[in-house]
């Protein structure tokens, strides 16, 4: 197991936002991470990369425990993220935000070797071309495949991305979940929050499900799709239509 | 007769494109609901229709007139009105002031009175709280509240986003009933709602909103039992 996470428990106030949250992530797999708004998914990446220390539980990475480490030791220890809203260095090239990502992630390149890393992982998300153009003139669609690279040329072992096809066209997503698969072909696992459904069934190997803090179901897509428990979480509970329905009838 | 049409709508924030070429109608005297998973564009649909956010590309039309470069205030006017999500109340005013705002436009407020009275009549908790501040109001009072203020600006059209996000099964129970009395009486409505099961059953017609885009539509109460709705919000 590349990752474990064991009963964790994250609170904010009197918000309970992640309530003993228990799984397991074998290496080179895909893991889709869903849920409804406010279920606690970007909760849970910060806790698994150390923005937050949970209140209770273990973080286990490559037979390390990690529960409680700063962000940076986290990165160094080869466990990259993307974040849902991105914010590149926008009067940066994009070459040089990619080489941010090599010089602060596990091989902590200098500049000379993060340039080297910088361009081959902008090959890789398909920006070559964009190298040496400011950051700040990208579209959405680019700038999400330059946070996918900054994350790469930190060399990780596991890489969380939260929400990657936000804010995409269709296109943009079929291009975008072709890279996550050869990402995760060249040796990367990967943990990823989305909520384009059919990209995120398609693309995960299991799927997690939190609601409410909660992780109410794990398996294939397909066996979760069809499990109740999230059926209800997503279009609600049934219950209460048909009481009306009955009260109608009545 | 179709009272309200959108047309092919194309629209989002900044640079992020959410809606990817919506239509759809609203039939004089129906409740339509517009259904989809979080984050698929019903609330931008919506901000769209009330003129709040101008659509990239698309018209609205309202009794056949083109109204996609009206301001909001005269979308008002004209009959549109929104019961927003989280409510929007003045809690600092009461549950009086707060209805009375509701009559503010031209439209309404010759006829404020004889609406107040019809709110009270169809929501007599607010009649007793009527001098309570609305911010101490329970979060179904402060609904019920929300869908008062927007009955006193004399809508033609009632549109409510996310009804019963937040409330107990039986303040939203009692949120659908009144619901279909403003149904019975004639009320042509657009209803987002969370939980599709009720959204389906109290609704005429029903669009499926997936990745910015109708999934799906029909008359509401087949529609609940097909697969494709699942589909639209599980991706399988």
């Amino acid at each position: 197991m590349i990752l474990q996470v064991q009963n964790v428990t994250k609170r904010f106030g009197g918000l309970q936002a992640l309530t003993d949250v228990t799984f397991e992530l074998p290496e080179g797999q895909i893991l889709g991470l869903l849920g409804p708004n406010g279920a606690g998914k970007t909760t849970l990446f910060n806790v698994i990369n150390g923005v937050y220390a949970p209140e209770g539980g273990r973080i286990t990475f490559r037979g390390k425990e990690i529960t409680g480490w700063p962000p940076y030791r986290v990165a160094h220890s080869g466990l990259a993220r993307t974040h849902q809203v991105v914010r590149p260095l926008n009067e940066l090239t994009v070459r040089e935000n990619a080489m941010v990502g090599a010089c602060f992630g596990r091989e902590r390149h200098s500049l000379a070797s993060a340039a080297v890393v910088a361009d081959d992982v902008l090959a890789r998300v398909g920006l070559t071309e964009r190298a040496r153009q400011i950051t700040s003139s990208l579209n959405v669609a680019q700038k999400k495949r330059l946070e996918l690279a900054r994350a790469l040329a930190a060399r990780p072992y596991l890489l969380l991305l939260d929400e990657v096809l936000a804010g995409l066209n269709p296109t943009e997503i079929a291009l975008m979940v072709e890279t996550i698969r050869r990402i995760r072909d060249d040796g990367v696992t990967i943990l990823m929050i989305e909520h384009v459904m059919q990209a995120v069934m398609n693309v995960s190997d299991r799927v997690l499900v939190l609601d409410y803090g909660i992780l109410i179901a794990e398996g294939r897509p397909q066996e979760v799709a069809n499990d109740p428990k999230v059926v209800e979480a997503y279009l609600g509970d049934p219950k209460l239509a048909q009481k009306l329905l009955a009260e109608e009838a009545g | 007769m179709v009272l309200l049409e959108v047309h092919d709508i194309v629209s989002g924030y900044g640079e992020v494109q959410i809606l990817w070429g919506v239509s759809l109608r609203l039939e004089q005297g129906k409740l339509t609901t517009l259904v989809g998973s979080n984050g698929v564009g019903k609330t931008t649909l919506l901000r769209t229709v009330m003129g709040l956010l101008r659509p990239w590309r698309g018209a609205i039309s309202f009794r056949g007139q083109d109204i996609t470069r009206l301001a909001p205030h005269d979308r008002a006017s004209a009959g549109l009105v929104l019961v927003p999500e989280g409510r929007q109340l003045f809690t600092e005013m009461s549950v009086y002031e707060n209805l009375e705002m509701g009559a503010i436009s031209r439209r309404a407020r010759p006829h404020w009175k004889r609406n107040i009275e019809r709110v009270f009549d169809l929501l007599p908790r607010l009649k007793e709280r009527r001098n309570q501040k609305a911010g101490t109001l329970s979060g179904g009072e402060q609904q019920m509240l929300a869908v008062g203020r927007g009955l006193m600006a004399e809508p033609e059209v009632l549109m409510f986003d996310e009804l019963s996000l937040g409330l107990s099964p039986v303040l939203s129970l009692n949120l659908f009933e009144t619901l279909q009395h403003l149904k019975a009486e004639g009320m042509t409505m657009l209803l987002v709602e969370q939980n599709v099961h009720m959204a389906l059953a109290v609704s005429d017609y029903a669009y499926v909103l997936a990745e910015g885009k109708i999934w799906m539509e029909g008359e509401a109460r087949p529609l609940a039992k097909r697969a494709e709705v699942r589909q639209a919000y599980l991706g399988i």
